[in-house]
């Protein structure tokens, strides 16, 4: 048997995936973290008034909650259960510094929690700067600002 | 109801997401970058912040909201700078975010080891 052949075979013999629950378990997930955000964006004013203040109070709590939820092993079955859901909050953010920190810590302080810490996050990093970039430039020189 | 709108905004890009990865080959790394992307040129065209308006945390937490918040600093810092305020401008608003994740995370690095 080929290996084109066999991969054929193996793809007609995988379970379907079953997108309906990932989507809706990743939608539930998703917005309860939302959720929890807007709380906390919402109680926040009471001592920053701020706006720009108050949604960076409410991004740090949110980094916090992923992190140490990461440290106690719970973000790992948040993420089980809800895919993009917890992948894409900034908590799953958080998730994967702090996952990448604690497993490379064993190979050091310096050559590897330091070297590896944002290794699964820097892809974000690395596309958010240079996309942002293109954009600013890009409406920089059409309002005339550069 | 500001509760109920950041559910489901947040929700509905989280469930497109998870539909993409579901139903194509892109991995989760090519989606989480698509949405950073994304949130960035819907700030560029000035969309982003009535989005935020709306949907609150539902916009905010989203990492959408950090791509739109690398690109709301570099043009802040454009207009008050100059051409070298696109590059002073990237972390004004998501340093706290990259800040906030290695800090908290070397320290619970010190005191938690991997659960698996």
């Amino acid at each position: 048997m080929r290996p084109q052949e066999y991969q054929q075979l193996v793809q007609q013999n995988l379970p379907p995936r079953p997108v309906l629950k990932n989507t809706l378990w990743a939608f539930v997930v998703g917005g309860l973290i939302c959720t929890v955000g807007q709380v906390i964006l919402s109680l926040v004013p009471f001592f920053e008034p701020s706006k720009t203040g108050s949604a960076a109070i409410t991004l740090a709590a949110m980094i916090l909650i992923g992190s140490l939820l990461t440290g106690f092993g719970v973000y790992d079955e948040l993420a089980e259960v809800g895919g993009a859901g917890a992948a894409i909050p900034i908590t799953g953010f958080a998730n994967t510094v702090t996952a990448a920190a604690m497993e490379y810590r064993r190979e050091g302080y310096l050559q590897g929690m330091g070297a590896k810490m944002l290794i699964i996050a820097s892809p974000v990093i690395t596309y958010g700067i240079l996309v942002s970039f293109i954009v600013a430039l890009i409406k920089s020189l059409i309002l005339g600002v550069l | 109801m500001q509760y109920l709108i950041a559910f489901l905004v947040g929700g509905a890009i989280c469930a497109l997401a998870q539909l993409i990865l579901d139903t194509t080959k892109y991995t989760p790394t090519h989606v989480l970058v698509a949405t950073v992307s994304l949130g960035a040129v819907l700030q560029g065209l000035g969309l982003y912040e009535p989005f935020q308006e709306f949907a609150g945390a539902g916009a905010l937490v989203p990492v959408s909201g950090f791509g739109s918040s690398i690109t709301k600093g570099m043009l802040a810092e454009a207009k008050s700078f100059g051409w070298y305020g696109l590059f002073t401008g990237t972390f004004e608003i998501t340093g706290l975010g990259l800040a906030a994740s290695i800090v908290f995370s070397t320290a619970i690095t010190l005191f938690r080891k991997p659960q698996r």
